[in-house]
């Protein structure tokens, strides 16, 4: 080995704590790095070998009631490679063992045909007979969760029949990777389950002999979809067509879709935060290095090494800082890669994954990291080979301070002379101390990023759960009924109160701007599922007019008293226009609201309700969910405090583990900045130290000099982290934006306070570490050396 | 004057002194059985060739190292059995210090540099009277890095001198300085000496030095070889440099 590579493997060793906490700082840059970009390449590329695989359709249909034989026209529609026509139908289930009722959705498998689109992944059992009654393959989370086997029955209401299902299978479909039940925020699969059956079955129970009421199709490559969808609708019209759309709206995948957003987004801001950061802290050590080696890099010039060598040498401490920071890196990334990956697994249902471990996401990740570590090194490393070495070997001149201003003299005059050196050392470096500031306020942001999601959450709990959807259950009807049959269900045990509700697809349009959604009509003076205005006030419905959610205003365009044209998609199509009257706020879906008696008139084929909202005695629920059960006009049923459990429960895990993690992450900035930033003004400062020590100054007080310079840096770094994290936050909130879902942006107090007091202890443990040091000074040696 | 002609009053009594280093396998022995005395009001030079142990006496009975074995009292405090806490608080009650080197705080101004000293201290001077003793009352209000070394030095000293020690403990304080700059530093320290009645010790390569001191002890190999006391002093700007 060459001597001066001694002398490298020597500064590191002697270095190591130091290039330690760069070196996780840096590791966390890298795995965040692998983990986003693996994990998002890892999940689009299981989707889409799944939707290849399995021949998930490009776009989808419903109608009411349309002939077998409409398929082939639907075939011939140009640029349709494959279309298959089934029949989707909600259920009602009754499963032992559960009080209350569960939904389910039957879907239709052609009876002698293989299915060509959307077609299912058999984990166990076989395909039902054709011809035998009550044969069913059932979806896989759904059997898992009711320790289902093949052979296993259960009971459901179909369009008001009795059926009981019996399990030949457990399958997977590419359609319902994410599976969300009537009324659920989060997939809950013991109480949602999807149950396939041959055509004819389901036929028999939902009297569509020789019909169909869903329709998927597949392109050929480079067709144009928004083509085929009008062609489709023109088609589907006079069945009760609901408008097509394609694999952006289906529920399954833009879930996925949503959670891809996510992992980009999260590629794009952490790992830069830890990029900057290490190369910040490489600066300053590399800075301090090359100023305390000053005396040595003029002897090597002297001796005849050239400045190549003597900018490599300190490059390649850089790079083995940076190396240790990317195997540590490869490392926690592969490992949090996998959890995520895990995670992903419990989430959706996919029958494989594929993990994308692919070299050029590590090489990248590496090549990324270097890039920051030399970007920081580089300044230092260049500065060391251009000393000329007459002016290296001499000590470098002293640090010039400048009179401060009048009101600086004057401020210096009321603090101790302690004081005053952390003061002007502060104001001496400013760039250093700003960054070390910023670098500190960055591990508070990253915490606020991470915790503001539990008052967003609860807020957008509270205002669902508590200020919206009060019901405590929401029952809807097979199919469209006269109004009397909310009064059947007001007769039924334990029910306290109800409040009907209609919903319609329409097809709303505003100047350029269209959308496909549903209507709801709602009595004007809701007391169970109510809504409410921008400021989250509750409103009544005005006896005309539309009321539009802020996000569907927006995608039409629209604004207050603006009049929207609608197609009333189950009634033929049949063309209305109605004003906006109300914008309100909502954080699911499109919502678009209606008094319900003004939709009535709206409605060619009259009053008609869809379900109902009920309020139910919390004493009497086995009676009610009895009474539900033997309902013959329900379809699903959604209960409000069942949904909510299931989603406090998955909101809460996720976010303890993200939490979790945020916080290592925040620690190791905290430590790496802190420790590095105290480390280095002990040397800067050692001179000093020993002399306040000579001249009598406790160990203590010594110690106070650099801990008012570190608090200084700590105090400012928490507002200064406050706002960049409150920025973050809102950066989150807008990344999460979609059609389906939107969060509340709302940063409770508690999210900064906790931020700062785990950034404080971080950098208070990582401050005394250093500050433990003064007491190893040794002063005579310190004071006999020439600075 | 009258208290260094009647009656000696002893402040520091040495008595069998040793100091051993380990550096490596190796033991070095930087005091081999020291004793002496320094009297209070006393100019004491020391003299002797690098590594003679002068300065390892003079951190020990400055208190900022501890001795190997031997007795080392200050008027009748035993500074060889002192914990780090007493050790700190004689420096802080009774000691000033200047070396060579300064070690002036370079993010405080002169007169910062004093009040540093004079804000722990029982019974200090005005920085600007300790400033004015070392001829420095016009530069008060700058930094170090905007002073000459000799300004660096009187600055040093002046801050040494600012809490009114009993004793003044100078290593090298001219080693870094060319002789007319040597001079006036020189020149503050025996004032300060005459004015004040500190007593004081320094310590020098510089053998003409000696002709300042009352007393001037002589070391080489970690011993005293020879301790001269003269009745006939020179000022400083007597000294042939």
């Amino acid at each position: 080995m060459r001597t001066l590579d001694k002398k490298l493997l020597r500064d590191f060793k002697r270095l190591w704590p130091q290039a330690l906490a760069i070196s996780l700082v840096l590791a966390c840059g890298v795995a965040t790095l692998i983990l986003s970009i693996g994990t998002y390449r890892s999940l689009d590329e299981t989707r889409r070998a799944y939707y290849e695989r399995h021949q998930f359709a490009s776009i989808f249909a419903t109608a009411s009631r349309a002939p077998q034989s409409l398929m082939r026209e639907i075939g011939l529609i140009s640029g349709v490679a494959g279309a298959q026509g089934r029949i989707v139908e909600p259920v009602l289930l009754d499963i032992t063992g559960m009080i209350e009722p569960a939904s389910g959705l039957v879907v239709s498998l052609p009876d002698h045909d293989t299915l060509r689109l959307n077609k299912l992944y058999l984990r166990s059992g076989r395909l039902p007979t054709p011809g035998k009654s009550g044969e069913a393959v059932v979806s896989d989370r759904f059997s898992k969760a009711h320790g289902f086997r093949v052979g296993s029955t259960f009971a459901g209401i179909l369009q008001g029949r009795q059926v009981k299902f019996q399990i030949t299978g457990v399958a997977m479909s590419p359609e319902f990777i994410y599976a969300l039940g009537p009324g659920d925020l989060v997939p809950d699969y013991r109480r949602f389950g999807v149950i396939w059956m041959r055509q004819q079955q389901v036929a028999g129970l939902t009297k569509l002999d020789g019909a169909f009421n869903s329709v998927s199709l597949t392109l050929l490559p480079g067709t144009s979809q928004p083509a085929v969808i009008a062609a489709l609708d023109r088609l589907l019209a006079p069945y009760g067509g609901t408008a097509a759309y394609g694999r952006k709206d289906q529920m399954s995948n833009a879930f996925l879709d949503s959670e891809l957003k996510q992992l980009q987004a999260m590629a794009g801001v952490i790992p830069p935060i830890f990029m900057f950061v290490s190369a910040f802290l490489i600066n300053m050590i590399m800075s301090r290095l090359v100023a305390l080696e000053r005396e040595q890099i003029g002897l090597l010039k002297a001796l005849g090494y050239s400045q190549l060598a003597v900018s490599a040498h300190y490059v390649k401490l850089v790079l083995v800082i940076s190396l240790t920071g990317v195997v540590i890196g490869f490392a926690a990334g592969t490992w949090l890669g996998d959890g995520l990956t895990r995670l992903y697994s419990e989430f959706f249902n996919f029958p494989f994954f594929i993990f994308q471990r692919s070299l050029d996401v590590y090489l990248l990740a590496a090549g990324i990291g270097i890039a920051a570590a030399l970007l920081g090194g580089l300044k230092s490393a260049l500065s060391a080979a251009s000393l000329p070495p007459a002016t290296a070997m001499r000590p470098a001149a002293p640090t010039l301070y400048r009179k401060s201003s009048a009101f600086g003299q004057w401020l210096a005059s009321t603090m101790s002379q302690l004081t005053v050196m952390a003061f002007r050392h502060l104001v001496r470096w400013p760039l250093r101390s700003g960054f070390t500031m910023l670098g500190t306020s960055l591990a508070v942001a990253l915490l606020v990023t991470a915790m503001f999601s539990f008052g967003s959450i609860n807020f957008m709990i509270d205002t669902v759960y508590f200020r919206t959807d009060r019901q405590d259950a929401t029952i809807s009807f097979s199919t469209p009924l006269a109004p009397t049959a909310v009064h059947a269900v007001k007769k039924l045990p334990g029910v306290l109160s109800v409040e009907p509700y209609r919903v319609m697809m329409v097809q709303m349009s505003h100047g350029s701007h269209s959308r496909r959604v549903a209507i709801t009509g709602k009595p004007q003076n809701m007391r169970l599922s109510r809504l409410l205005d921008i400021e989250l006030a509750p409103i009544s419905l005005p006896s005309s007019g539309l009321v539009l959610s802020e996000r569907l205003a927006m995608h039409l365009g629209a604004q207050r008293g603006d009049v929207i044209s609608m197609k009333l998609l189950e009634e033929g199509w049949h063309e209305v226009k109605v004003p906006v009257v109300d914008i309100i706020r909502s954080y699911f879906g499109l919502g678009a609201y209606m008094d319900i008696a003004a939709l009535d008139r709206l409605s060619r084929i009259g009053p008609r309700r869809s379900g109902v909202y009920v309020e139910l005695d919390a004493n009497r629920h086995k009676e009610i969910y009895a009474a539900i059960k033997a309902m013959p006009k329900a379809a699903s049923i959604a209960l409000q405090t069942q949904s909510l459990k299931k989603f406090r429960e998955t909101i809460e895990q996720n976010i303890t583990i993200m939490t979790t993690v945020y916080i290592v992450l925040a620690v190791i900035i905290a430590f790496g900045v802190v420790y590095n930033s105290a480390r280095i003004q002990l040397s800067e400062r050692a001179r000093e130290l020993a002399s306040l020590r000579v001249l009598g100054f406790t160990r203590n007080e010594v110690s106070r000099v650099l801990i008012i310079e570190l608090a200084i840096i700590l105090l400012v770094a928490q507002p200064v982290g406050w706002i960049l994290g409150y920025g973050f936050s809102w950066a989150v909130v807008r990344g999460f934006q979609s059609d389906l879902f939107r969060i509340p942006f709302v940063v409770q107090n508690s999210a900064y306070g906790w931020s700062s007091i785990v950034v404080i202890i971080a950098s208070v443990l990582s401050a005394f570490i250093v500050i433990s040091r003064v007491r190893q000074l040794d002063i005579i040696r310190v004071l006999k050396t020439k600075e | 004057m009258s208290i260094r002609q009647n009656k000696k009053v002893a402040v520091f009594t040495v008595e069998d002194l040793t100091k051993t280093y380990h550096t490596g396998e190796v033991d070095v022995y930087a005091l081999r059985g020291v004793s002496t005395k320094l009297y209070q009001g006393e100019l004491s030079v020391v003299l002797g060739p690098s590594g003679s142990g002068k300065s390892t006496f003079m951190n020990i009975i400055g208190g900022l190292d501890t001795a190997t074995s031997g007795r080392v009292m200050f008027k009748d405090l035993d500074l060889s059995g002192a914990s780090e806490t007493e050790l700190t608080n004689f420096r802080r009650r009774h000691v000033g210090f200047v070396f060579q080197f300064y070690n002036l705080i370079p993010s405080l101004t002169a007169r910062e540099n004093v009040a540093l000293v004079t804000e722990i201290s029982t019974n200090p001077m005005r920085p600007e009277d300790a400033l004015a003793l070392v001829g420095l009352e016009k530069r008060m209000n700058h930094f170090p890095a905007q002073m000459s070394g000799g300004e660096q030095q009187r600055v040093a000293i002046a801050r040494a001198i600012a809490k009114n020690p009993e004793v003044l403990l100078c290593d090298e304080p001219t080693g870094s300085l060319d002789s007319k700059t040597g001079r006036l530093v020189l020149e503050a320290l025996t004032r300060i000496n005459d004015e004040l009645g500190t007593t004081t010790a320094i310590i020098s390569h510089n053998a003409v030095i000696h002709k300042l001191a009352h007393r001037t002890l002589y070391f080489a190999d970690g011993e005293i070889v020879r301790e001269q006391v003269s009745d006939k002093r020179l000022t400083p700007s007597q000294l042939e440099w």
